[in-house]
């Protein structure tokens, strides 16, 4: 090992000792948890089983994943679209006003979770802001049923992560040589062939990024279904508070979450190695 | 000949840089155009007003006698290599060059044919399958230039078509575009720093300075009655002599060395010489200028009479080979 190797293993080493202690450990320890069996009066009863992981399978379950993955790809495909478009606005607007555009898009990050979601109940209640502003326009009716459905739970995945995407896709669009955009014009293309042919797959890593982002924290998210779903949606998040928390079945608990740490995994490195096919295919070429 | 793209009265400004100045121009039919001037003499600027990504805030362009002012860039006849050359990176050089015949809408067979043609001419064909990234600077500007060809526009708009390519290959590709063009018969408008480059290649050439039309001639004509001392001493090597408040302009091969007969005559000593290819170049310090006049021989001339380094020449021209400026 050279001076410099050794340098960077010692700089690494107190974020590999963090992650260990805090990360592998604990992960390890619920993965262990999820092949023994839950005793009679809750606890545990340390005698292996697959039991749990074969319960997963079970179509109540298998269902919740699935819901949950609807919910998570709504939400997905809502803040990729509205990002993108945020995000191409700010690239387009004249650069030295694009951190100010940036930092205002991000200010939600700015409050807390919970009372950025509070915030929706405020609005979607059936007395809430909507319904009084409906009201003011003359609307007599029923107030419309808002909160407490599938909508309101989407509306605050894509709220509350959209940032994420606009980040993610500002970085590619802002680094776009607008000469690129010129020539194809220029070769024959109108507005929207540049954007299908140049401009589209020149930033899809930025909304790939994104969109993997948004959907890993909304498959997992309990707290947006519980509060915005008023718990009629159940999602995996609401499934594994639920089991290690009033069902007292920490080992079913442990392999649902073991299920659902398997797919985020799975899913960022997929988007991983995409990213890094880009990058290789073209080292490949020059090197050979 | 007809008249195919007129310029009358173009201003462009941003801010308060007027990149273009009232410039009045007509470029005729099947023209190879030199645009020649200085960095930031506006050059750029003007070809993109032609191609449609910069509207004039004065002036009319007008190509076959109809304004096209308003004509978006994808509906002109009108292509531009782009400086930077502006290829698509993640397509390969062959995606790049068919992109646009592929918004014309050929058929496959004929952009297939079309692209290898221009591969095979702009000697592309090994290279199709790679990226951008992949290739030198060279390559690259090849494959701009491919990509604006194989339209076949009424008019072709090139910002430094040849600027990185190496004196071989750029000799060869000046004569190539010069083929290509009599071939193809598409109105070529070239710009350029290198004036020998504009005078190799053009029908006309045109000098700017600071968005304004200085001159515009054949080369013979920028060459041999340049018009003003700017553009005297933009085209080929010039010796400025400065008398009684005018100057005086001669070109080195004017300069005759120990002549029979001649108008003026000056004594100096020989500071320098130096062959290019067959010619051979000599620095005569008199004291007529600040720098010594530069005074070009034929290999015949100088082999006649030989002359070395610190040797005391005389030097004559006749006044019919000067040209007089009073600014
Ligand atoms: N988009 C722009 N915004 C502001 N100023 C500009 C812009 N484009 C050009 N200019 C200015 O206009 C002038 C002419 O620029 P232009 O690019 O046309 O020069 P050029 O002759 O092409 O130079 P070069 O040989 O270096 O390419 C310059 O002073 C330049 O700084
Ligand atoms: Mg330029």
């Amino acid at each position: 090992m050279n001076a410099s190797n050794a340098r960077s293993t010692a700089l690494m080493a107190p974020a590999l000792a963090w992650l260990t202690a805090l990360m592998v450990i604990p992960c390890g320890l619920i993965l262990a948890l999820g092949f023994f069996r839950r005793g009679i009066y809750g606890g545990i009863e340390y005698s292996f089983t697959l039991e749990n992981f074969a319960l997963l399978l079970d179509p109540l379950y298998a269902g919740i994943f699935l819901t949950s993955a609807r919910i998570a790809g709504t939400a997905t495909l809502i803040a990729v679209v509205i990002g993108y478009a945020a995000a191409y606005a700010i690239a387009a607007a004249p650069r030295h006003r694009q951190p100010l555009l940036l930092f205002l898009a991000v200010l939600p990050f700015w409050s807390n979770y919970l009372i950025r979601t509070y915030a929706w109940i405020v609005l979607l209640n059936r007395e809430g802001l909507i319904t009084q502003f409906l009201r003011m326009m003359g609307y007599e009716g029923e107030p419309p049923s808002l909160l407490y459905t599938e909508g309101a739970v989407i509306v605050g995945l894509v709220y509350n992560y959209l940032p994420f995407v606009i980040l993610a896709c500002y970085a590619p669009l802002s680094r776009l040589n607008p000469e690129l955009a010129e020539a194809s014009r220029d070769l024959g293309a109108s507005a929207f062939t540049t954007f299908r042919r140049v401009i589209l797959p020149m930033t899809l890593h930025g909304i790939a990024a994104g969109a993997v982002f948004v959907f890993v924290l909304s498959i997992g998210n309990f707290i947006t279904p519980a509060l915005l779903g008023g718990g009629r949606f159940q999602m995996i998040g609401n499934l594994i508070y639920a089991q290690f928390l009033t069902a007292n079945d920490w080992p079913f608990g442990a392999a649902l979450s073991m299920a659902l740490i398997a797919i985020m995994l799975g899913l960022l490195t997929l988007q991983a190695m995409a990213a890094e096919k880009g990058a290789g295919e073209r080292r490949e070429v020059l090197d050979g | 000949m007809t008249t195919l793209l007129s310029i009358d009265g173009v201003t462009k400004r941003f801010g308060r840089v007027t990149a273009v100045d009232r410039l009045s121009l007509d470029i005729r039919e099947n023209e190879f155009f030199a645009l020649l001037g200085a960095s930031g003499s506006g050059k750029t600027t003007l070809l993109r007003m032609l191609a449609g990504f910069e509207t004039p805030e004065e002036g009319a362009i007008c190509l076959d006698g109809a304004d096209i002012a308003h004509v978006p860039p994808n509906r002109r006849p009108v292509n531009l290599m782009f400086q930077s050359y502006a290829l698509f990176p993640h397509m390969t050089v062959e995606g790049n060059i068919a992109y646009g015949l592929e918004m014309e809408r050929l058929p496959r067979a004929e952009i297939a044919t079309r692209v290898g043609e221009i591969m095979e001419i702009t000697e592309l064909s090994q290279m199709a399958r790679r990226k951008p990234d992949q290739l030198s600077g060279g390559q690259r500007q090849r494959v701009a230039l491919a990509r604006a060809l194989v339209k076949r526009p009424r008019l072709l708009l090139l910002d430094e078509p040849l600027g990185a390519l190496d004196k071989k290959l750029r000799a060869a590709m000046q004569l190539e575009l010069k083929r290509l063009q009599d071939e193809v018969g598409i109105t070529f408008i070239v710009v350029t720093h290198d004036q020998e480059e504009a005078l190799v290649m053009a029908d006309r050439i045109a000098i700017l300075k600071d968005g304004r039309l200085l001159q515009v001639g054949t080369p013979h004509e920028v060459y041999e009655a340049p018009a003003s001392r700017y553009a005297a001493d933009f085209i080929g090597v010039m010796n400025f002599i400065n008398s009684a408040g005018r100057t005086i302009a001669i070109r080195p091969e004017r300069i005759r060395l120990f002549p029979d007969t001649a108008d003026r005559t000056v004594e100096g000593r020989v500071t320098a010489r130096a062959y290019h290819g067959l010619d051979l170049m000599l620095h005569v310090a008199t004291g007529l200028s600040p720098t010594p006049l530069v005074v070009r021989l034929t290999a015949e001339a100088a082999d006649r009479r030989p002359v070395a380094q610190g040797d005391t020449v005389t030097l004559g021209w006749n006044d019919a080979d000067t040209r007089t400026f009073t600014d």
